[in-house]
């Protein structure tokens, strides 16, 4: 690990060269929009939110995964970033049935919150209204397709900290859902612990305790940087 | 098949357990014998054995014509074997006789008897003759199709007779790393598979990268519509591929190889395991290879037919079994590529031009093509052209040479309208710019991609908000559907423009639709995504007044879109 020097936003910082632009940028009290990314699990760029630029990159960077170096210029917020955020928000709102006043995280859905900060007041794309189900086979989980993201938190989450398995994506482009074990009702999955891990890191309320009213579930995520930090420890 | 008579050195099926070619020495012997057999017979006929060829019955007539020179006891004077692709694949089954170079196309199996006919000097066949010195073939340079398809893909001996492995043998025994790999740069060669990114720079980093285990990877998961040239070249010159593929992992110090293809190409799938199990037999892949302490073995991995996949980061993903997703660059696959080590990424056609550079030198293969862009390339030609098929020229020439003189233009009296080049992430070039070089950068100007080298013509019968859709719905069902700009973006693209095909779309939409372009090129991970809105922005570019009458005028000028109750057009 060497300390560096950066400029964020045109305000000279010293970071380390082995942590990332957005742990940097959070260090210093800044903020990047995130969606697929969740402390303690291993970071993938996909939501494409958390892009920055950077000088003397011809491309966006991703802030989740690029690392900082040495007189690196990072700026996190333009006009054209906020635009491409304000986008990219609105195409998972035109992809799903996302429909807060009657979905079990209403007020508690990092989705609705997203939307909100980015100051999205309406989605410019033609809704796509996709035939999804609903996977109720579970004890006490319950998996509602419509509202997923396809952050892939929870595939993750089932795989690097329970080291289950149980959950991966099926079909790919507009037609990737989520599936249990080889596609099988989650009631029926022999990998599944019913830990519950999944719940709790999905941001929205596709995975969700049964008998959630609308607007009742929380999810708390402490737990995964807790198992993070005492991991490191040992 | 005469093959079986051929006491060949570990040929399949020969059952003979033959010692590894070590030398120099050993490899012109089996070249001389080779050569000596082929000197035996006064003409050599070639059945093109391609996917092309094959399709139109080439095997029926190659058994058909190998009975019919038996028949007439001739078997000693005419040889008759499987060959190569001859380019003009829509003239197929082809039939080419050495040594006079002349060719017969459309011959069908029952020809068999009228060609043995005329290769005894009798009756001409002016109905199946081929004019083998029209400008479709006299306009080419052929460095990667060098051989001319004019040699048996499935038989070692006949590489090595002419010439091949000599190369290896070369740079192995005199060469040390480092001056390969400046070699490679000083030729001034650049990766085939579309980005154009400078070969020996790449090899020099994963030569210079850290770790005692190093992977070199062929990309043969060519997927674009309207492309085979890596098919071809690896069906008709899998030993050379290989060959170049050694060179490549003695330069970058990597011990295993792999070739990626795809499933879909079983014919190039068989005879890259057939060669690569005859090099092993011969020595010229595995262990001490060429009686040095230089080891290298190669596997071939096959692609489920994914087009993300040729994206080098899910290749290498595909390869360790899971999901074909690309990851994010950096770290570059030349730092941690495969199971984390460095690996070495080429295309098929980088590969094939190895061994032409080692064996003539860096100065031979920079004195072909432009400043910034040397040597030649593979074209495949296709739409509206009458040759299609594979084609081969030095990189900057004119695009009109290449549709016009080698293609022959438009056929049936219609008018050339638009040429695409680079497949789904590339553009559409109009009349306008026909007379443009095709190189790297002038592709780039006018909105284009090289891309790994299709082709495809258009006349006034396309649409150009046709073809836009038809690239839009490949990119959406290919989309690895990871990052949201590319999963949802490319769907949403392809419904507007479904809408300005049908004539619903308004003024809004099309502004919409250049947004969304802007979003999913500028954020999306991979080069999928970023290159999706390309054919697009290009057709808009060059064509804004075909989009301009769906909307407005809702008719399409092509008459292909139905809009409306009624069809418009023709």
């Amino acid at each position: 690990m060497r300390v560096v020097t950066l400029t964020i936003n045109g305000q000279e910082v010293s970071g380390h060269d082995d942590r990332t632009i957005l742990q940097e940028v959070r260090a210093h009290g800044g903020y990047i929009p995130t969606l697929c990314h969740l402390e303690g699990l291993t970071n993938i760029g996909a939501c494409r939110l958390c892009v920055v630029e950077v000088q003397g990159a011809r491309k966006l960077q991703p802030a989740c995964v690029t690392m900082v170096s040495e007189g690196m210029v990072v700026s996190t917020e333009s006009e054209r970033l906020s635009k491409y955020r304000r986008r990219i928000v609105e195409m998972l709102f035109a992809e799903g049935n996302h429909i807060c006043s009657v979905c079990v995280s209403n007020g508690h859905c990092s989705l609705q919150a997203m939307a909100v900060r980015l100051g999205i007041d309406h989605i410019s794309l033609p809704y796509r209204y996709p035939k999804r189900g609903v996977d109720a086979s579970h004890e006490r989980y319950a998996f509602d397709a419509n509202r997923c993201i396809l952050c892939t938190r929870c595939v993750r989450a089932c795989a690097e900290v329970e080291g289950a398995r149980t959950l991966d994506i099926m079909g790919r482009g507009i037609d990737s859902i989520l599936i249990h074990d080889l596609n099988q009702p989650w009631g029926e999955s022999t990998t599944c612990t019913s830990c519950g891990k999944c719940v709790g890191v999905c941001p929205t309320g596709a995975l969700f305790h049964k008998g959630s009213a609308p607007g009742e579930m929380v999810k708390h995520r402490e737990f995964l940087t807790h198992l993070a930090e005492m991991r490191g420890a040992r | 098949m005469s093959d079986e008579k051929r006491p060949a050195v570990g040929h399949a099926g020969s059952g003979a357990k033959t010692g590894a070619i070590d030398s120099v020495e050993e490899l012109q012997e089996v070249a001389e014998r080779e050569l000596a057999k082929q000197a035996e017979a006064k003409k050599r006929v070639f059945v093109c054995m391609g996917t092309a060829c094959q399709s139109c019955k080439s095997d029926k007539l190659l058994a058909a014509l190998s009975a019919e020179v038996k028949a007439r006891g001739l078997d000693g004077d005419y040889q008759v074997t499987a060959g190569g692709c001859q380019g003009n694949c829509a003239e197929a089954p082809l039939v080419t006789v050495q040594p006079e170079g002349e060719m017969y196309h459309f011959v069908s199996p029952d020809d068999a008897s009228a060609v043995v006919d005329s290769l005894a000097g009798g009756a001409s066949l002016e109905r199946l003759q081929c004019d083998s010195q029209s400008p479709f073939f006299t306009g080419q340079k052929r460095v990667v199709t060098e051989l001319r398809g004019l040699l048996n893909p499935e038989k070692i001996e006949d590489y090595i007779a002419v010439g091949g492995y000599a190369a290896l043998f070369e740079t192995l025994g005199k060469l040390t790393p480092e001056e390969v790999i400046e070699q490679i740069m000083k030729s001034g060669l650049r990766g085939r598979g579309g980005a154009g990114y400078p070969v020996g720079l790449k090899w020099d980093m994963v030569a210079q990268a850290e770790g005692a285990q190093k992977y070199v990877i062929c990309n043969a998961d060519e997927g674009d519509p309207g492309a085979f040239m890596n098919r071809s070249v690896l069906e008709d010159y899998p030993y050379r591929v290989i060959e170049g593929m050694t060179i490549a992992a003695y330069a970058v110090g990597a011990s295993q190889g792999y070739v990626y293809v795809r499933a879909e190409y079983p014919l190039a799938v068989k005879r890259v395991q057939n060669a690569i199990r005859m090099a092993q037999r011969n020595g010229l892949l595995g262990n001490d290879i060429c009686d040095t302490s230089f080891s290298f073995n190669l596997e071939v991995r096959l692609g489920a037919g994914a087009f993300v996949c040729g994206e080098e980061t899910a290749l290498i993903a595909s390869i360790e079994g899971k999901r074909g997703q690309p990851r994010p660059r950096p770290p570059f696959p030349a730092a941690s590529g495969l199971w984390g080590c460095p690996t070495l990424i080429n295309n098929v056609e980088t590969y094939t031009n190895i061994v032409p550079i080692m064996r003539n030198g860096a100065a031979w293969f920079s004195a072909i093509g432009t400043e910034k862009s040397k040597g030649t390339k593979t074209f495949a030609l296709s739409g509206r052209v009458k040759h299609t098929g594979l084609v081969e020229v030095p990189l900057g020439t004119p695009l009109r040479e290449i549709i016009f003189n080698i293609g022959g233009g438009v056929p049936e009296g219609h008018e050339f309208k638009a040429v695409q080049t680079g497949g789904p992430a590339g553009g559409t070039i109009p009349a306008a710019h026909l007379d443009m070089n095709v190189d790297y950068e002038s592709l780039v100007k006018v909105g284009s991609f090289m891309g790994s080298g299709g082709i495809i013509v258009m006349d006034d019968t396309s649409c150009m908000v046709d073809i836009a859709k038809f690239f839009m719905e490949f990119c959406m069902s290919e989309s690895c559907g990871k990052c949201i700009p590319c999963r949802v973006g490319t769907a949403q693209m392809h419904q507007l423009l479904d809408q300005i095909t049908k004539g619903e779309a308004t003024l809004d939409t099309l502004a919409t639709l250049e947004d969304l372009c802007d979003v999913v090129a500028n954020t999306s991970l991979c080069g999928l995504g970023q290159g999706a809105p390309n054919p697009v922005l290009s057709t808009l570019r060059f064509f804004r007044d075909e989009y301009m009458a769906h909307i407005v005028d809702k008719t399409c000028p092509a008459g292909v879109c139905t809009i409306g109750n009624h069809e418009t057009g023709r």
